[in-house]
């Protein structure tokens, strides 16, 4: 698989993507002119060193940061011309994301958690609890639903953050070093459930990672960056 | 997001940090409770200040004399005050027509009139005023020793403490004793048509004595008419001194400039009591249609109104400082939430949270400490205006003072305490929520 996928084709799709930050008087590249397609239902995984852009693009490809210029394109959408307003539906309804360190907030049980991105999306009170229910049921936490954050392990509150991600049903799953806090078997497992959720039910994934063996093992293909550009893009496997 | 949800997350994040969110509402609630009790104290002492004024009958009364009364109110400068030859006199019939207008609730002279009293056989002089059986309700009489007359026909006199004390230093051995009343009665003369010399009929003042028993002192000098006229230091029922016939100061003058009926009394002036002050204007045009001069007090009591609006506003300026250190209160606690809560703000822009849920977000949670604030400012103003009350009411009490309402928190200020800390809370929320707002996710969530 190669980054000369059709833009129809293609969920995502970057189109000479650079983000530059102005430092005093020098210009940061974070991510330099890179141009990447991802197919619909591809497991994705971007390795690099620390500060080689891949958090960055990701970020961009999430609609949380705009990039300096080219095109993000997902689900058919430019994000780089979108508005804020509409790049908070975007993040609503379109894309789920999973952090390294977990990002749950602590003084919400797991099901409060699960439930914060429907009420975002003013999902109704009566069919909000089946939702998390069948989010925390995904991930094997059902359970735990009445449960603090700090009474989980650190691959539970992973596995909490993956329901989370999940329960808007969205079309793309965003991870940021999802097992960068967690111990090797761990993180495996995290990443196992992913590979689950890519299959059923079915689902573009875009990992960020330093990991390249669990990468090997799980994502369909890498992409490897450097100083702010892609250096290669391959099948894992 | 749905308010339902806005409010629920608000208050969870007010829970959070329950000491510091508890002392800044209390804060909030210290402002508005220093407003609501200034507030409470302008409008207490404002319906102070009316209810007595209208016990008075100051503001419900038209005081209507003759067109050709030289000393009435309103009679113009002296050129202008040449009688009338047709104006009409102020007589039985006139007081008759007068009360039968509607909202009219009562119609009464005034009768003053000097006299020679006689107590345990020494003479002593003085000013006798009838007063009507509703001037018991006008407060003069709050506090006196003794009682109200027992009937508009009682033979009973209330005494002004300073003549009271002339008849016996210990006033109130006087209660219950019997005094003379020495006064001269007016009696028609017959007519004598042959005589062309007499024009008309005369009246001659004949010696008359009335044995009254004293029932009360009053601390006051009550006047029994419109403003201070009338005001007398014997008092007696305005009807037992209306058949007395007691010739009255005014009887002179009127015989000299009025030919006709001599014999049928004539009223100096009559004051005439309404249902409201509201009335007054209509009726007092009415009783000009008739023919007689009429006067009220109606602009004073405008004057008053206005006063205490300006005296509302300057207690609510300065009690007013008090919620504007509360706001930089606000301002504080939410600017440091803000700091704190900056990975909780990225994570639920990660999620899907618009600018606009952020804001509206750090907006509940400030418009709801202002709400609580609010609430129990109000509640804590009212207690301190009962504490005034009741400390006044003390001090009252040991003066020998009847105990009175200095602070009034009517429905108006109760909801106006709690709008207004909101309204001032809410403002207080912008610049924290607006900075919530514009918070860079990406940043956000970097921070550790």
């Amino acid at each position: 698989m190669t980054n000369d996928l059709p833009v129809n084709q293609a969920a995502i799709h970057l189109d000479r993507v650079a983000r530059h930050y102005q430092m005093g008087e020098s210009v940061i590249r974070a991510v330099d002119d890179v141009s990447l397609s991802i197919q619909s239902g591809e497991f994705l995984a971007l390795l690099g060193s620390s500060g080689s852009g891949k958090s960055t693009l990701l970020n961009l490809i999430a609609g949380l940061d705009r990039p300096t210029s080219g095109a993000v394109i997902a689900n058919g959408q430019d994000l780089s011309k979108m508005s804020s307003l509409e790049l908070a539906r975007y993040r609503r309804q379109t894309v789920g994301m999973v952090f390294q360190s977990f990002n749950l907030l602590p003084r919400m049980t797991l099901e409060e958690n699960v439930e914060l991105p429907l009420r975002l999306a003013e999902v109704d009170r009566s069919e909000r609890a089946a939702r998390v229910r069948e989010a925390l049921g995904r991930v094997g936490l059902e359970k735990r639903a009445g449960h603090r954050p700090s009474e989980l392990s650190g691959g539970e509150q992973q596995r909490t953050a993956v329901a989370r991600a999940l329960v808007n049903r969205p079309k793309i799953l965003l991870a940021d070093e999802p097992t960068g806090n967690l111990d090797s078997s761990t993180g495996e497992s995290i990443l196992a459930l992913l590979r689950e959720i890519q299959k059923n039910p079915g689902m573009t994934i875009v990992m960020v990672t330093h990991e390249r063996p669990l990468a090997e093992r799980f994502a369909d293909r890498l992409g490897v960056m450097g100083d702010g550009k892609l250096l290669s893009n391959g099948a894992a496997r | 997001m749905k308010f339902s949800d806005l409010g629920d997350l608000a208050f969870r994040n007010l829970r959070e940090s329950v000491l510091r969110n508890s002392l800044t509402t209390l804060g909030v609630a210290v402002g508005v409770a220093s407003l609501v009790a200034m507030l409470s104290l302008g409008v207490g002492l404002q319906q102070l200040a009316t209810s007595r004024l209208a016990k008075t009958g100051l503001f419900d009364s038209i005081f209507v004399t003759p067109k050709t009364n030289l000393r009435g109110p309103g009679a113009g400068p002296p050129a202008t005050r040449m009688p009338s030859a047709k104006s009409r006199p102020l007589d039985e019939d006139a007081r008759a027509e007068i009360s039968r207008m509607p909202n009219v609730t009562e119609v009464y002279p005034q009768i003053r009139f000097f006299t020679a009293v006689r107590f345990d056989d020494k003479p002593f002089a003085t000013f006798v005023a009838g007063m009507p059986q509703s001037s018991k309700a006008s407060g003069a009489f709050d506090g006196m020793q003794g009682s109200f007359f027992s009937s508009g026909n009682a033979d009973e006199a209330i005494l002004q403490v300073e003549f009271a004390k002339e008849l016996d230093p210990q006033t109130a051995s006087l209660i219950g004793k019997d005094l003379v009343l020495r006064y001269a009665e007016r009696q028609a003369l017959p007519s004598a048509p042959a005589d062309p010399a007499q024009s008309s009929d005369g009246f001659s003042v004949v010696p008359k004595e009335r044995h009254l028993r004293i029932i009360g002192i009053v601390e006051t000098e009550p006047a029994s008419g419109f403003g201070g006229f009338g005001s007398g230091r014997l008092l007696i029922p305005l009807s037992v001194a209306e058949t007395l016939r007691a010739a009255q100061v005014n009887d002179l003058r009127d015989i000299l400039r009025d030919s006709s009926s001599s014999d049928k009394p004539t009223y100096a002036s009559l004051t005439v009591r309404l249902k409201s002050p509201s009335l007054v204007v209509a009726t007092e045009a009415k009783i000009k249609d008739l023919g007689f001069s009429a006067f009220s007090l109606l602009d004073v009591s405008k004057s008053i109104a206005t006063f205490f609006r300006v005296l509302d506003l300057l207690l609510g300026i300065f009690s007013s400082l008090a919620l504007a250190v509360a706001t930089l209160g606000i301002v504080n606690t939410l600017v440091m939430a803000v700091l704190e809560r900056r990975r909780e703000i990225g994570v639920l822009k990660a999620l899907g949270a618009a600018d606009r849920d952020v804001k509206q977000l750090f907006f509940v949670e400030a418009g709801v400490m202002g709400f609580l604030g609010g609430i129990f400012g109000t509640f804590l103003g009212w207690l301190i205006g009962r504490a005034l009350t009741f400390g006044t009411n003390v001090y009252l009490h040991r003066q020998n003072l009847p105990s009175t309402e200095i602070s009034s928190v009517p429905w108006w200020l109760v909801l106006f305490g709690i709008g207004f800390a909101m309204f001032v809370s809410l403002g207080a929320g912008l610049y924290p929520a607006s900075r919530a707002a514009r918070l860079d996710p990406v940043q956000a969530l970097r921070y550790e």
